[in-house]
Order: structure tokens, then sequence, then C-alpha cells
């Protein structure tokens, strides 16, 4: 049995990792925070809003993820002139009791010296963050997500019932699992709306997929992309039910929105389709972009099923590969943490993998590095939404 | 389910489809619901066969669940895909159609 340790915050949540992030609040900006990180890229990861205008989602986002228990210190790289709010983010992230230095190009005198000054910053808080304690840290503190990505025939086969194995041992030993994408749930709503915990909350699931399903609609797409359908999925719906079969077997115990942090162990759907009128174009426009929103509720790393073959990690929180499809994983085993194709070969049974993904998910936790860490893999996408918060009925008491 | 091939899978009793385990060859012989057919075209793991005639406008259904429509009569062991089955919900959409311009117009530059 894998003993867990963390690094613990100031707000009692703990981190299994402990980085330094490096974030840009304007495209503008990119460039000189990548090479800030580039020399300690291991443990210093860029993450940023690339908008020039205002928006409340962003906003929260950032300061959810600056303030993710994995971070251990910020460093906010602005041009001057973005719109983005960086003294609210700067006060949010030194209040959660983190080191924080903004850094504001236009006025430290270019690119060259803020390069300079901030790779001498990250050095610095890496020196620091070297000597931090572990702390003991229990499974039902634990916050993990999951996503698909280059679906295929084989992934709700194979990949994806063996991570909602996974996922039924973890909410078993009282952590909080996510699942998301209601775009991906479209023809599930009711099968799922039978596994919440109240009457209401079922109301509010079934709600989640009605709006994701018009949402896509006036988009004139389905969460949906070529290469699924040369893997063998035919449409949305069949995606979905290959999807949903990540969320495991137990009792849905909550709806959250991006940014809202689990109250308690259970498994929670997170509603990532924008409320009101469509406004910012497709909800999520790639993988990342997931992956990103639940690390915001807190993820401390994600489950990631694929049947096509995608080989991204993230920033800040590990990212640990399924491969779905035997075929592929032959191509791409060292992209990939656990091979479910033996599923597909008659090699191992759904429940066999299941528990190797829950073995490696403490392993992990406990700093096992995964295979997209170690190759570098640091994703980060974030882009324009807008949300009116859960009601009442989302979270049961 | 001796009367079904290894290399399908059955998903869900009331399921109209078979899911390929494996890649299997245009002709191969393949034993569908105690049936020999030869198989019509290529399919790669993951595809789906019909496991019984299926008329037009009849639901497929996968996982004991509908996944879509048949848009043409689909026979016994026939491949079940794109095109000949659309969502309820969204059109899919594939690279198909722009693929087949590329190729034609690679060929056109070739001569």
């Amino acid at each position: 049995m894998t003993s867990l340790t963390g690094y613990l915050r100031a707000d009692g949540r703990k981190g299994i990792r402990n980085r330094v992030a490096v974030a840009y609040l304007v495209e503008c900006a990119h460039h000189v925070a990548r090479e800030i990180a580039w020399p300690n890229r291991d443990q210093a990861h860029v993450i940023g809003f690339p908008g020039c205008y205002p928006n409340d989602y962003a906003q929260a986002m950032m300061e959810r993820l600056c303030t993710h228990p994995n971070v251990g210190a910020v460093l906010l790289v602005s041009l001057g002139c973005e719109s983005f709010n960086r003294f609210r983010l700067e006060s949010v992230i030194r209040d959660s009791g983190r080191p924080v230095e903004t850094l504001v190009i236009q006025r430290e005198g270019g690119t060259a010296a803020t390069i300079g000054k901030g790779q001498t910053w990250i050095a610095d808080r890496l020196q620091d963050l070297s000597r931090a304690q572990r702390v003991a840290m229990d499974v039902s503190e634990l916050v993990v997500g999951t996503v698909c990505g280059g679906s295929d025939g084989t992934s709700g086969i194979s990949g994806n019932p063996a991570a909602g194995r996974a996922f039924d041992r973890l909410v078993a030993a009282g952590a909080a699992c996510i699942f998301e994408e209601t775009g991906e749930l479209i023809g599930c709503e009711e099968i799922m709306a039978d596994r919440a915990a109240t009457p209401e909350l079922a109301d509010e699931l079934r709600a989640a997929v009605a709006k994701a399903a018009r949402y896509y609609a006036t988009l004139g797409f389905g969460s949906f992309a070529a290469g699924n359908a040369d893997g063998g999925l035919t449409t949305i719906e069949e995606k979905s039910l290959g999807a949903y079969a990540k969320s495991g077997q137990s009792r849905i115990s909550g709806l959250i929105k991006p940014g809202d942090l689990p109250p308690r162990g259970g498994l929670y759907l997170m509603d990532v389709v924008p409320d009101g009128e469509v406004r910012f174009g497709f909800p999520n426009i790639s993988d990342n972009a997931e992956i990103v929103e639940m690390m915001a509720s807190g993820a401390h790393l994600t489950l990631f099923v694929t049947g096509r073959g995608s080989v991204v990690g993230s920033a800040l929180a590990p990212v640990i590969k399924i491969a779905a499809n035997p075929e592929m994983y032959a191509r791409l085993s060292a992209d990939m943490d656990v091979n479910a194709g033996r599923i597909i070969l008659g090699e191992s049974s759904v429940d066999q993998i299941g528990q190797e993904i829950y073995d490696l998910v403490l392993g992990v936790a406990a700093g096992q590095q995964t295979a997209s860490e170690a190759m570098g893999h640091a994703e980060f996408l974030l882009t324009y939404k807008s949300f009116e918060p859960i009601g009442p009925a989302c979270l049961p008491a | 389910m001796s009367r079904t091939d290894d290399r399908l899978l059955l998903l869900s009793p009331d399921d109209n489809v078979l899911v390929a385990r494996a890649a299997i060859a245009e002709g191969e012989p393949i034993l569908v619901e105690g049936l020999v057919l030869p198989l019509t075209a290529a399919i790669s793991m993951g595809h789906k066969l019909a496991r019984r005639l299926i008329p037009a406008g009849e639901a497929i259904v996968k996982y004991g669940a509908v996944i879509g429509t048949a848009t043409t009569d689909i026979a016994q062991g026939a491949h079940v895909h794109t095109h000949n089955v659309r969502s309820n919900y969204t059109a899919t959409h594939t690279l198909e159609e722009a693929r087949v311009a590329y190729e034609a117009a690679s060929e056109v530059g070739k001569t």
C-alpha cells in the first residue's frame, strides 16, 4: 500500500506536486513567461490567459489555478496594458500564503530585462520550495478528474469502463471524482439522472445535458472530431455512451461548474457548457481546456483515456494516460501509462485494469512521474466563457 | 455466443450491432448469428457490423441504447457507420470529402 504525502497549504488542502506557476496575463506576455520558465521547465509551468478583454470566468479560473494545491509559488507576467485584473489576482494569491511577484514588461524594460529578473525569482523560489516538508495525506483528500480524448470504437469498451472502476474505488475511499463534458453525455441524460442523489439533482443533470445539446446544435457541430469517425464512432450519442462509462457506477453527489470545489468526497458532474446565449464559440476547444477546468475545481491529477492516441499532459497536475486501443498502444506505448487495450484482446478484465489505474493514481499522488510528465508535456489552454452560479439543488447536503 | 465470431463483440443482448475486436480483411468469412458471411469491406478495430438486417429508419442499438438511425437498409454483416447511419442529435463531421478532394487534386498534380 502506497502511503500518501502532500504539501499542506494554508486553506487546508494538500498538493501532490510543488510547482511554480508562471502566469502570462495576455498573449503578448506569453513568450516572456515561457522564456522565464524554460531553464526550470520541469518544475516551473506556464499557464495564462491570452485575451486582452476582461472576463469574469477567466479571472476566477486564474485565481483558482494560481491557488491550486499543487502550486507553491506564482510569478505573474503582465505586458502592462491588458485588461486582466492583475491587482486582484496578486492579492488572492498573497492571501493564500503563497509567494507571488508581478513583473510588468513595459515597466521592467522589455523582454530581456523581464526574462532575467523572472528567471532569478524562479530560481530563488525553487530553492525555497526544495526545503518544503511533505505531510501525511489520505486518499479521501484527493480530487481526481477524468477526460477522454481522441476517442474511438475501443474507448467505450476498454479504457472508459476501466477508468470508471478506478473512480468507483476512489469514491468508495472518500475521494472527490469529477467527470465532465456534458456535450459528450448527449443521449445518456436519463440513465445518468437515475444515479443522482436527489430528484432535484436529477433535474439539474438533465438540464445540463439539454443545455449542451442546444449549445452544440447552434454551433452546428457536436463534440465530435473527424478522427472519432475514423476510429469507428458513428454519432455523438454513440461517443457519449462510451464516454459516460468513465463515470463508473457510484451515486452522483452533485453538479459543479468550473472552479467550484467539491464540498466533500463523492462523484461530481462538471457542467462545462456556458450559460446564456452562445457567445464565445465552442465550450472547450480541445482536451486541455477540459483538464484546466477540472484543475480549477481542485483536481490533483487527471485520468485521460485515449483510443486514437493523444500525447498531451498538463501544466500543474499530472495526467495518467490510459490507452484504450491495443494497436495504438503498440505504436505509442512510450506516451501511455496504462494499456487498457488488453481488455479488447481478452488478456485482462475491466476490473484488473481498473485496479491497475487505482494503484497508479496512488503512485502518482505519492510522486511517481507519469509518461507525459517525464517527457515534459505541460499543455495549458484557457479561453472565454460565461457562467451563472450553480443553484441550491446542485449540491444536496 | 458460439453462433458469432470471437472477433465480434456483442455489448448488450438488445444490440443490433457487433463491435470488431480486431481488424478483419475484405472477403474474410465471418460468423454472424449462425450465418457465415464474406466480409464485404475491410473493417478496423472498434468499428461496427450489423448483427441482423437493419431496415432504413430503424434505431441502431449499441450498449443497449439508441446511438442513431439507419438511413438505408443495412444487410446482416455489413459495416454500420456514417454512410448508413445518422445521429438523432447533431450531424457527424468527417474529413472524408476533404480527403477525397485533396487526393484527387494530388493525382492531377502528378501527371
